[in-house]
């Protein structure tokens, strides 16, 4: 019987035997990332051989030797680029995923992991450290971690202004949430026109762009961590996260408490973005277009958008952040420009499909 | 199992929408609950749901108040058709049913084989199994209905409400829907508002007016002429049914300015 549809829905062909191949896609895109980062890691101006990457690698996992002469190359491979691809990957996958998680929380195709304000209040609380100093005990970490508090202060107060009695409604959280980035814009601004010096506005800059130039294998492990646990809850609780797609009602008659549902997700969408920002400011359209690419590929179940959408984002991401780095080397062209010069064409011809429907529009 | 609605209020937004509504659904029973626009039906319905807490009284199933069971058993007990149809990912049909599963298994995981032919056998019943592989935001408003009504089954519920479930639906699949759910081995609580079809599928009808118990009892005690002038505000002339002698409304245009007199 779903034959003779499928001659009057051609749609139907391209579903079939959708997850069995979620897992071949999962795995070669797997493969294609640790063979990625291998050429992202040997690229640049001391270009190196992806053989030769893999040595030194493999030496500094297991503290073999290199020659002498070799020394300053193993630097740049070992102390540099690395951090900084697997920097790049760790941040594609959660926005991958956490575009995944915003989007089914606020039932919004345009949604994204920045849309409750996150990027914008830590761009005003990575401001607010450079300009007036606080958190001096933490160091150089002290900007960090002023965007990552600022990312959670700009959420609670969309949370607060957003919750009214016991109902939490989505479409209230995303007014909100665009109308407090506004606010935190505003006072972003505010604060680097009568800064004394040049120097924030440089920040604000990065934070607003983006970029991995800063990795470094002491901040690495904090992301690395906060990233993989948001995914692993997220994929523990992806049956729920198709109930919410339903709808209030129907999550309602099937047992789902949306309410508390869209508090753990807000929580959680918060740190996770919070802490990927505080590393490596906004880089927008990645945890926009991810997840709609990956719906068109394997269909919209959360299992199985949650096993390949942080994939497709960490391969992206190094991809994106190899270009960014060497197109116009030695300078850096900005991740987040990349990323909006490559999403948004890609975005608009994803909207032009017709077989891809979202909400019904 | 046996539905009490026991001195129910429930408001929206700090108004008070149902009014200390106690009604009896008895085992494997249907019963309707018919009123005009605004009456407060579909209130009443999403508290036995669990969409919205009532502000007093108690939702009773076999004497346990739904409303103090986890939320997981409730959807075991009580599974609804809601007038809410939008899906906002477009998930396949087959996707959608096995959702019903929810409940069931909290923590996700794959379905069983007994599962999964329980899905199967659900989309066959509500005739929607040619369209297992479609994506749900590509069916009609009547396919999507009754693929609904598949995911409610598939949630093995003893208590099936239902919000107009015949809307959308074309003359046969609405028979054939009434005829499954009055066939079904569930207690049934349903919203019309199509009096005829009531008349024909429930064993006791419910009307509400203003959010309060207008009328109770059989379609024979219930659907009079005095009552439908009362509580819909229209002239009516009941007759049997020719062959199952159930009540059978007939309505004709009301000669003069039609809208006077409906209720606000």
């Amino acid at each position: 019987m779903p034959r003779l549809d499928a001659r009057a829905h051609p749609e139907t062909i391209r579903r079939a035997g959708r997850t069995l191949r979620v897992g071949l896609v999962a795995i070669g895109l797997a493969a294609l990332l640790v063979a990625s980062a291998l050429v992202a890691i040997g690229a640049g101006p001391a270009s190196i051989a992806p053989a030769d990457t893999a040595g030194y690698l493999w030496a500094a996992l297991t503290g073999g030797t290199i020659p002498a002469d070799e020394v300053s190359r193993y630097q740049i491979i070992w102390q540099i680029r690395t951090p900084r691809v697997l920097l790049a990957a760790v941040v594609g996958a959660g926005l991958g995923a956490m575009g995944v998680a915003v989007q089914a929380m606020v039932r919004n195709a345009l949604a994204e992991p920045y849309l409750l304000g996150v990027s914008a209040g830590a761009a005003t609380g990575a401001v607010s450290v450079g300009v007036w100093g606080g958190l001096g005990a933490l160091g150089i970490y002290a900007v960090s971690t002023g965007a990552f508090l600022g990312g959670l202060v700009a959420c609670a107060v969309v949370y607060l202004a957003a919750a009214r009695a016991s109902v939490l409604s989505p479409l209230r959280l995303v007014l909100v949430g665009v109308a407090m980035s506004f606010a935190f814009q505003a006072a972003t601004s505010v604060i680097v026109y009568f800064a004394p010096n040049a120097e924030a506005a440089s920040t604000v800059l990065f934070w607003t762009m983006g970029g991995f130039g800063a990795a470094s294998w002491a901040t690495l492990p904090v992301v690395a961590v906060a990233v993989a646990a948001g995914i692993a809850i997220l994929a523990f609780r992806a049956g729920r996260l198709d109930v919410l797609s339903l709808g209030d009602e129907a999550a309602a008659s099937l047992g789902v408490d949306t309410g508390r549902e869209l508090r753990w997700l807000l929580v959680l969408t918060s740190v996770v973005t919070g802490a990927m920002v505080a590393v490596s400011g906004a880089i927008g359209f990645v945890g926009l277009v991810v997840p709609h690419l990956i719906r068109i590929w394997v269909g919209a179940s959360h299992a199985r958008v949650l096993a390949v959408a942080p994939l497709a984002g960490a391969l992206l991401m190094v991809w994106i952040d190899l270009a960014s780095r060497t197109l116009v080397a030695p300078r850096e062209i900005p991740v987040g420009a990349v990323t909006a010069l490559i999403g948004v064409p890609v975005f608009v011809y994803m909207l032009r499909r017709r077989a891809y429907l979202f909400g019904g529009s | 199992m046996d539905l009490r609605l026991d001195g129910l209020n429930v408001a929206l937004d700090g108004v008070r929408i149902v009014h200390d509504l106690t009604l009896d659904v008895p085992s494997g029973s249907v019963v309707g609950l018919l009123g005009p626009n605004g009456s407060g039906k579909t209130t009443a319905l999403r508290a036995v749901y669990r969409a919205l807490s009532p502000e007093s009284g108690a939702i009773l199933v076999d004497g346990a108040d739904l409303w103090a069971m986890h939320r997981r058993d409730a959807a075991r007990t009580v599974a609804a058709l809601t007038q809410q149809h939008h899906t906002y990912l477009d998930f396949t049909v087959a996707e959608i049913v096995a959702m019903g599963r929810h409940p069931h298994h909290p923590r996700g995981g794959r379905l069983s084989p007994d599962e999964l032919a329980l899905c199967r056998d659900a989309m066959a019943r509500v005739d929607v199994a040619h369209l297992a592989d479609r994506g749900a935001l590509t069916l009609s408003g009547g396919e999507m209905q009754r693929v609904l009504l598949a995911r409610a089954l598939v949630q093995e519920p003893r208590i099936l409400v239902l919000d107009e479930p015949t809307n959308h639906l074309d003359l046969r699949h609405q028979l054939g829907l009434l005829s499954l759910i009055a066939a079904a081995d569930v207690t049934v609580l349903v919203v019309l508002h199509d009096l005829n079809l009531a008349a024909a599928v429930c064993d006791r009808i419910a009307v509400l007016q203003g959010g309060a118990l207008a009328a109770v009892g059989t379609p024979h005690e219930v659907l009079t002429a005095e009552l439908l002038r009362e509580v819909f505000g229209v002239d009516a002339e009941i007759v049997p049914h020719p062959h199952t002698g159930r009540p059978q409304v007939l309505l004709g245009l009301p000669t003069s300015s039609p809208m006077e007199g409906i209720p606000k």
